[in-house]
């Protein structure tokens, strides 16, 4: 073997094995989060950083599927209503313990997004987002129309709720703990999945699906998998924020703006990374918190989106992390 | 002993396009058969059915003795055969190393990451990338994106492997060296299906040769028998370099 050769070698081993230190770095950034405001006891950085980690949930997981598999679904934000539903619904009829109900509110959507995932996932391209756009709308129809779920004026939670938890406020601190807790479970879902076969399977099938396919990948089990596996923590994170909220009805539930949000949130960050969907969902909460809060442009929101979106589209394809990582190799370590 | 690959009374047609018509041959154990042909005569057609990208209109294509006609693309890979496309298919943002190991990963072995791996490092001297592993596909050479699409093929540790034209492109001393590495790959045990235009390499490389002519079967023997046929100079007749490439082959 030659020596350059075993210089190839050695950077290929070391892309492949820096040990437990990224999933540390996540941990220890989810325990920064959960400590720091209840320290503080500031209610405003909690509901700041509540909605991160939510947006943050959403985004890790949708970039499974467009970053990793190469499919985008503009329809994301269903498997978070559709958790909050069961969770909500399984809490009030059936007064199930909160983590509970949110935990068969992730495996019943999940399984329903693998049945649908073996249909939809047979779509290729632009057909494949308006399906998933479809699913959205058939399914907040459906919910609107649905009596037991109390149709279009949804469900409200009565303060009784909250006392097994030890009242309103304490729930609300729980409730904050366990969605970081979730939002943490997602990036180290995401890291897991890019550093496992599986993940080497999908990041195949987003390269080129057919030639996967001739390499021996199972594309529409694999798609399916991914397509249910990125529905179960954002169902979960549906259904802790409903109760939260005290509410759920079909247009807050299946809000299409949120799930095109999510998307841009993945396109500043950079897709098919760990970390971007991390740092996009991050920024951008914090300017859609600084645009809501100026009296002058507060209706601006979703143009800044657009224009982040198209910015970002155009110059930086690979995101803030594919820009950051291009510039100074250094930092892959920090920005996997 | 059976053959491991049987190939009987394909047909294929695309509209108005016959483009195989009821072709019948066979590949045995460690053999290394080459098809060739005019342009338009079918073969990549029949490597596409043989692979499971379609299905034939008719006919029947059986492997190992088990029937794979009409099977995904992914579970002729499972069986076992492995295929290097004539256009190269690199999954352009990930490593070599990486494309190497969806191929082992995922091909008939079914490896870990780690046993993959492996495999992918041998494979990867054998085929000349050792020092570009860690190299984005996309940024390889023409030839080493042929490469590339030999390895990944060969890390699945298949039975049969389909070889649509690896050579074309290639200069003659890089061509030298592919011949030599498809010769070694068929002295580890794998059967080889080649479909290929350089004419020094096929009278070199294989044992016997099928001839397609407007996807019909045109004439087999071994490579002298196919330089004399009247049939085959008939029907590359007009194409002098080629003529001349057989015939400076001759012993």
């Amino acid at each position: 073997m030659s020596a350059s050769a075993e210089i190839g070698h050695q950077r290929a081993l070391a892309a492949a094995a820096p040990r437990a230190f990224f999933p540390s770095l996540l941990i220890l950034l989810g325990l920064a989060m959960a400590v720091v405001p209840y320290w503080s006891d500031d209610v405003q950085l909690r509901e700041g950083f509540l909605l991160a980690a939510v947006y943050i949930t959403l985004a890790s997981n949708l970039n499974v599927m467009i970053g990793y598999a190469g499919y985008i679904n503009f329809g994301n934000i269903v498997f978070f209503g559709l958790g909050g539903y069961v969770c909500v619904d399984l809490v009030t009829r059936l007064h199930w313990p909160l983590i509970a109900a949110a935990l068969a509110g992730g495996l019943a959507v999940s399984l329903l997004a693998l049945v649908f995932g073996f249909g939809i996932l047979r779509l290729r391209g632009a057909f494949f987002a308006l399906a998933t756009i479809g699913v959205n709308e058939a399914v907040r129809q459906f919910v609107a129309n649905f009596e037991p779920w109390g149709g279009a004026t949804g469900i409200y939670l009565t303060f009784d709720a909250y006392d097994p938890l030890g009242g309103p406020m304490a729930a609300l601190w729980l409730v904050y703990f366990l969605v970081v807790a979730v939002m943490v479970l997602s990036l180290l879902l995401s890291y897991a999945i890019k550093r496992s076969k599986f993940g080497l399977g999908l990041l195949a099938i987003g390269q080129n699906e057919d030639a996967a396919a001739v390499l021996g990948v199972r594309t529409p089990r694999l798609k399916a998998l991914a397509y249910s596996v990125s529905a179960f923590l954002p169902a979960v994170a549906g259904g802790l924020f409903f109760f939260k909220s005290g509410i759920i009805e079909p247009n807050g539930a299946f809000d299409l703006t949120l799930s095109i949000e999510a998307i841009v949130m993945i396109m500043l960050g950079g897709s098919g990374t760990v970390a971007g969907p991390l740092i996009g969902a991050f920024l951008y909460e914090e300017l859609r918190g600084l645009l809501l809060t100026s009296p002058t442009i507060s209706q601006l929101q979703l143009v800044i989106a657009g224009l982040v979106l198209l910015v970002m589209v155009l110059f930086a394809p690979g995101g803030l992390v594919g820009f950051v990582n291009q510039h100074w190799p250094r930092m892959r370590k920090f920005l996997q | 002993m059976s053959a491991l690959l049987e190939v009987s009374a394909l047909s294929k047609r695309f509209g108005g396009v016959q483009a195989v018509m009821d072709l019948s041959f066979t590949v045995e154990k460690g053999e290394i058969l080459a098809l060739i042909g005019p342009n338009g005569a079918g073969k990549s057609t029949v490597f596409d059915m043989i692979n499971g990208v379609y299905p034939p209109d008719s006919g029947r294509i059986v492997f190992e003795q088990a029937d794979i006609t009409g099977l995904p693309p992914y579970e002729v890979a499972h069986r076992g055969i492995a295929r290097a496309h004539q256009i190269v298919q690199p999954l352009s943002d990930l490593t070599v190393l990486d494309n190497c190991l969806v191929g082992a990963c995922y091909g008939h072995d079914d490896l870990s990451l780690t046993a993959g791996r492996a495999v992918v490092r041998e494979i990867a001297e054998l085929v000349g990338l050792g020092d570009r592993l860690a190299m984005p596909a996309g940024q390889l050479t023409t030839a080493g994106k042929k490469r590339l699409e030999l390895a990944r093929a060969l890390c699945g540790r298949p039975r049969l492997l389909l070889l649509d034209e690896v050579l074309a492109g290639l200069n003659p001393t890089e061509v030298d060296r592919m011949v030599e590495v498809i010769l070694r790959i068929r002295a580890g045990g794998v059967s080889i299906l080649m479909v290929e235009h350089v004419m020094r390499a096929i009278m070199q490389l294989s044992d016997r040769i099928v001839v397609l002519n407007l996807g019909r079967h045109l004439a087999e023997g071994s490579p002298q028998e196919i330089a004399n046929h009247p049939a085959v100079i008939e029907a590359y007749l007009g194409d002098s370099k080629l003529m001349a490439a057989v015939g400076a082959e001759r012993p």
